[in-house]
């Protein structure tokens, strides 16, 4: 590591045609940061995202991962990036023809050289840790939408990556399920240093897992709060406030 | 590579054994009985997903015997991941199932969170199914329970679209008129090219082949009723009756495939509306209205390629061409290529619809949907065709 901050957006802007989303992003994730991105429906949360993990480029700006320029380096270098980041999709993007235990097998098969055996064993671990030890054998088509919204972060967790990107966590949970979720990832984060980006409305988990925010607005299309979640209840911006309290404050 | 080195005698109740892998990455495993009772593993090194780490198994030869207590030394631990987690779970396992009592004292805290994490929840018994038998004889088995199993839903999805019609008829049926109108427009103008293209070669292939028979017996001027007859008839609905049901049989059974899942018909039937007058009924009177239609126009473009062909390669002229051919058809043909196309088309709609209607709720079974629409769509037109061809021929149409 060369100093440079973990993840760094720079000026960036995202926009569909003549339509800006979001413009003027500047933030900083440090390592071990969970980094929670938050706003109303429609702010631009998952576009924004989608510019993080490389799959829309953005109208400007770039994103920093260690130094390097994610959308100025070539492809090849781009790959290598992604290799670092563990993606969960809001409903678990499981590919339908394959059990689960080959959904999350897949990536592990592709980049390492485990015997099958290990891997076996890996996968079986991974599915244990978000509750569904048992299930390697079934299809996503078989399983709830919680279910597979779980089985979707032990494939984001399958190389044991250094940035976890979760898109929308804990919505369609149970209490209880949503919370050992949130409890996974402070200990993925403490145990494996693992650096946390959660795209998330759910006040429970804002409040209760994240370190750092950004709070991306509707009307400004633009970030407007950043810093500790829990500061922004008590001294963040109003606008902040009053999502954060459910329009109490 | 897995190296091991055995040491005993390291005091008098004392035996180790070191295992360690010879690769850059490198783990290294000290398994110390302490007296009969305690084990302790020693792990140092790197424990990470990155290479294959020592088999459970490795330790079992040391669970033998009085051993009560298992435990950790993991000072010299220089990196972990889930790969050592993994270890550790199939370890903690075989340790159960042993009645040997674990210490995770000597585990880093990091390590015994995500491992209590793990066992929170337990495994579903149920869940773990053993793969089934796949030999001919089951995958035989399977075929022909599926179609047995598929005979009565199609009968019933049959009536179900009697009662839709039933209820079209007395002015009950519920779907807009503007879905039936798209569909229209889907399933018979954008289909022109395809069809003008296939039924031009189909003419010109049909001309050829008549040309090189006849021409033996001096009579090439009957290219003209060969074509003109076959095209009309039989050649120009059952082409369009295939392109039809690859082209619009599949959209169908897509387009309805993925309403199912994402729950679209269902919440059709949880308003009280039909879906398969809202969904089917148009599809199937878009169908029944239009590839009459477009057999029509595949006929007179078949019959359009037989005539350039005949006047240009084998000399007819065009006006003895266009005389032979108005002398050889009759009404009873266009009729019986019309009651063709008809039938054909809500074949191709039902097999479409049917399939869609049925589909799973994954990505994967709109695929085999749409497969099985085409498929089905082809068998029913194929079977189709050959009664109605033989029930003409005995009517003497």
């Amino acid at each position: 590591m060369n100093g440079a901050p973990h993840i760094e957006i720079r000026d960036l802007t995202m926009a569909y045609g003549e339509f800006v989303i979001q413009r003027d992003l500047n933030f900083v994730v440090n390592k071990g940061d969970i980094f929670v991105i938050m706003g109303g429906n429609g702010c631009g949360k998952t576009t924004l995202m989608r510019a993080l993990i490389g799959l829309q480029r953005p109208a400007k700006g770039t994103v920093f991962y260690g130094g390097e320029d994610f959308w100025g380096v070539e492809p090849e270098e781009q790959e290598r990036l992604k290799r670092r980041l563990g993606i969960m999709f809001q409903g678990g993007a499981l590919w339908s023809s394959l059990t689960l235990a080959e959904n999350v097998a897949l990536p592990l098969k592709e980049y390492t050289a485990l015997s099958p055996r290990h891997l076996a064993e890996i996968v079986s671990f991974k599915l244990a840790l978000v509750g569904l030890a048992g299930f390697e054998e079934f299809y996503p088509a078989e399983l709830s939408g919680g279910m597979k919204k779980r089985a979707g972060l032990a494939r984001a967790m399958a190389l044991d990556p250094d940035i976890l990107v979760i898109d929308e966590p804990s919505s369609g949970l149970d209490p209880l399920t949503a919370r050992r979720l949130d409890d996974l990832i402070l200990e993925l984060r403490d145990s494996l240093e693992t650096t946390i980006v959660v795209i998330t409305h759910e006040l429970a988990s804002i409040l209760g897992i994240g370190t750092n925010s950004i709070f991306l607005d509707t009307e400004t299309h633009t970030m407007i709060n950043t810093g500790n979640p829990k500061k922004a209840v008590a001294s963040g911006d109003p606008r902040v406030r009053h999502f954060l309290t459910r329009g109490a404050a | 590579m897995v190296g091991r080195n055995n040491t005993f005698g390291n005091g008098a109740d004392v035996a180790s054994t070191r295992l360690h892998n010879s690769g850059e990455k490198q783990w290294q495993l000290e398994m110390r009985r302490i007296g009969d009772d305690l084990l302790e593993l020693s792990c140092a090194g790197r424990w990470c997903q990155d290479q294959d780490l020592p088999a459970v198994e490795v330790i079992l030869a040391e669970l033998r015997g009085d051993l009560g207590h298992l435990s950790f030394d993991t000072a010299q631990l220089s990196a972990w991941d889930t790969g050592f987690l993994a270890f550790l779970r199939g370890l903690f396992t075989l340790c159960g199932e042993r009645g040997v009592s674990i210490d995770q004292a000597g585990l880093p805290q990091g390590v015994r969170h995500l491992l209590a994490m793990a066992a929170a929840v337990p495994e579903q018994k149920v869940g773990r199914r053993s793969s089934p038998g796949q030999g001919l004889l089951f995958q035989v088995g399977a075929a022909t329970m599926a179609f047995f199993r598929g005979a009565p839903e199609m009968l019933s999805f049959l009536g179900e679209i009697t009662l839709s019609f039933g209820r079209l008829i007395r002015g009950r049926a519920r779907f807009r008129l503007s879905d039936l109108w798209w569909e229209i427009e889907e399933v018979g103008p954008r289909a022109l090219v395809i069809v003008s293209v296939i039924s031009f070669l189909v003419g010109l292939i049909l001309a050829y082949l008549g040309a090189d028979q006849l021409r033996l017996v001096g009579a090439q001027i009957f290219i003209a009723d060969l074509v003109a007859i076959g095209m009309v008839r039989e050649v120009g609905a059952l082409m369009t009756g295939i392109i039809i049901a690859g082209r619009t049989g599949a959209a169908f059974a897509a387009q309805l495939g993925t309403m199912q899942v994402n729950e679209e018909i269902d919440a059709f039937k949880t308003l009280g509306i039909s879906p398969i007058d809202f969904l089917v009924l148009p599809r199937m009177l878009a169908l029944m209205l239009m590839v009459p239609l477009l057999t029509l126009y595949a006929g007179f473009v078949g019959m359009l390629a037989g005539m350039l062909v005949s006047t240009t390669i084998f000399d007819i002229g065009m006006f003895e061409y266009y005389t032979e051919t108005l002398r050889a058809l009759e009404l009873k043909h266009f009729l019986v290529g019309l009651s063709k196309g008809s039938v054909y088309g809500a074949m191709v709609a039902y097999a479409g619809c049917l399939r869609g209607m049925q589909c799973g709720r994954s990505a994967e079974s709109v695929g085999e949907a749409a497969t099985s629409a085409v498929v089905t769509g082809i068998l029913l037109i194929t079977i189709a065709a050959s009664l109605m061809t033989i029930i003409y021929y005995r009517l003497g149409i």
